[in-house]
């Protein structure tokens, strides 16, 4: 604990200090703080983005208390919502982290080609995921794309992805695995470079194989990279949005909707302005919660002797 | 015993070279799909490669958007959100890495809580703000929010921390007030921190898709990404002209990533473990 004791502060430096931190106040009082408690009372309303907030009859006219909330909750949506986003979770975790586990391994090797292996698996991560899911909806088209041209050259008829109720969440993972495993691969490689040499040179004395190794002392060591991959990839498969608007807008039949598509449609297409707000309060807890898990987690059963 | 290294070697190379395949084959069909007219797109079998290569799609796609003022829209946002980034996450760093004043700590941990709230939760409010400013279809309205990146100013706290005090002293002791050191002490020692950091926020701001759809309704003002997604719109099926779309808007942020690699593979490092 930081001493409550009077210290002393050179006034041109607290002066200095205010002044530097003037631009990022002024911007956290603006783009974060206020926005943030307006969100807050709007969510209490039944706004539809057409009254001025600034009216003095405005929380009189439209408060309805937590009624917003209570619907969410009782409402079936909320928890299809949920539904998705959980088997979205579900097939998308373990495969990403398979992968970018792979990549940070294949890249950890002092071999010939790494540099261009990385280059490779890393422009996924720089195109941007208009692009990545565009080019996605051509490859994965039913009758035209690649996949299934691949797939019919092996003699499997490949489903109609995105058209179908069944494969289209699945073709949502595709495309995120995809994109994000170069990313996490490189956090989970720069996890792998910081472990001590000397646990290898040991291990080979003993005569362990590089698989041994991988298994016996970088995955256990990796630990603090692993879980934070995992808590930013949970707390990312909350926010999808661009490869939904752009692949599926939802569709087919709703079993795509998820939490950011839902609170910009109740927003900026519905105008229910009180509704989506309270949907992204919602998305707010749980995000947090993921951040608590992480802060207390860290702690607990992750390994940080590297 | 090299029996067994030449295996390892061997699934090595087979392993990595799957990947990249699986990494790749889709910019592979990118290319090859945006050489293909019209008719192309439906032979049956399908043409891996274009029997006859045409430029029509791209001809479209220049044609029907203004691609090059949408490339200098995105230029512009971009590189203006990047400086203000810089400017402002540095300016804060410094004064909370290495000045002492009342409530520094407890901004801090605003700073830092603010990291949690999801674009989602402030985009409403948000919008309202811009539309009472007036600031919907401008640019402004997409850079200004660079002026507050609590990531950024994390990230180069940390970095500042690294600098030993003497520095700053020193030049203390030289009659440099804070502004000056700032300027020519702790900028030039910041430089690869500030590097990475650019890097990736231009990457961050070149690639945004939520909020310059929400602020630039305006296809004059509008930025690439958002320019492609309209081309989505209009153009659903016509995939030789959203891949020709997809691929030029790719080009400034593989030739940004090329000649900027060591930074990007130092911004992995600093982000990585210690957020």
């Amino acid at each position: 604990m930081k001493m409550k004791a009077k210290t002393k502060y050179d006034s041109n430096e607290v002066r200095a200090a205010y002044v530097f931190l003037i631009p990022s106040l002024i911007g956290m009082v603006i783009f974060s703080a206020l926005p943030l408690i307006v969100s807050g009372l709007i969510s209490l309303t039944d706004w539809n983005g057409l009254d001025s907030l600034l009216d003095p009859g405005f929380m009189s006219q439209h408060f309805i208390g937590l009624k917003n909330f209570k619907d969410i909750l009782t409402g079936k949506e909320f928890w299809k919502v949920l539904h998705n986003t959980l088997e979205f979770i579900v097939l998308y975790i373990p495969l990403m982290l398979c992968l970018s586990l792979l990549v940070a391994f294949l890249l950890s090797r002092p071999k010939k080609g790494v540099g261009a292996f990385r280059v490779m698996f890393y422009i996924p991560v720089l195109t941007s995921w208009v692009a990545a899911s565009l080019i996605w909806k051509s490859v994965l088209s039913p009758e035209y794309g690649a996949i299934n041209n691949i797939l019919k050259m092996v003699g499997i008829q490949g489903p109609d992805w995105l058209l179908s109720e069944k494969w289209a969440m699945p073709a949502i993972v595709l495309v995120s695995v995809w994109k994000d495993m170069g990313f996490f691969g490189l956090i989970l490689l720069s996890g792998i470079m910081a472990i001590d040499k000397s646990y290898y040179e040991a291990a080979s004395i003993d005569g362990a194989g590089p698989l041994a190794k991988f298994f016996k002392i970088t995955l256990p060591l990796l630990t603090p990279s692993i879980f934070y991959v995992l808590i930013v990839s949970l707390i990312n498969s909350f926010q999808l949005f661009p490869q939904i608007m752009i692949m599926t807008d939802g569709g087919p039949n709703g079993v795509t909707q998820v939490m950011v598509e839902r609170i910009y449609k109740y927003g900026f297409n519905y105008y229910k302005m009180g509704y989506a707000s309270a949907f992204s309060w919602l998305l707010f807890v749980i995000i947090m919660v993921c951040t608590f898990i992480q802060m207390k987690g860290q702690n607990r059963w992750v390994n940080y002797d590297a | 015993m090299t029996h067994k290294k030449n295996l390892g070697t061997l699934f090595y190379y087979l392993f990595s070279i799957l990947l990249a395949i699986v990494a790749m084959i889709p910019f592979l069909w990118m290319i090859s799909t945006s050489l293909k007219s019209r008719g192309a797109l439906m032979s049956i079998p399908i043409e891996w490669i274009p029997k006859e290569p045409s430029l029509v799609a791209y001809a479209k796609v220049f044609g029907k958007f203004h691609f090059f003022r949408t490339i200098g829209n995105s230029l512009l946002i971009s590189v203006s959100y990047t400086l203000i980034t810089l400017l402002s996450a540095s300016m804060a760093a410094f004064a909370f890495a290495k000045m002492r004043f009342p409530f520094g700590n407890g901004i801090f941990k605003v700073y830092l809580a603010t990291m949690m709230i999801p674009t989602q939760v402030t985009m409403i409010p948000l919008f309202v703000i811009m539309n009472k400013m007036g600031l919907i279809n401008t640019y402004s309205s997409v850079i200004l929010p660079s002026i507050f990146r609590p990531f950024a100013i994390f990230l180069l706290v940390q970095q500042i921390k690294t600098i030993p005090n003497g520095f700053i002293e020193a030049a203390r002791i030289d009659g440099a007030n804070l502004f000056q050191i700032y300027r020519k002490v702790l900028l030039p020692l910041c430089a690869p921190a500030l590097a990475t950091l650019a890097v990736t926020t231009f990457m961050e701001s070149w690639n945004d898709y939520l909020w310059p759809l929400l602020m630039l309704t305006d296809s004059a003002k509008t930025t690439l990404p958002i320019a492609l997604s309209t081309l989505n719109g209009q153009y659903a099926t016509e995939y030789n002209v959203l891949m020709a779309g997809s691929l030029i808007s790719m080009i400034p942020i593989i030739i940004t990533y090329i000649c900027a690699q060591k930074y990007f593979k130092n911004g992995l490092m600093d982000g990585g473990i210690k957020a």
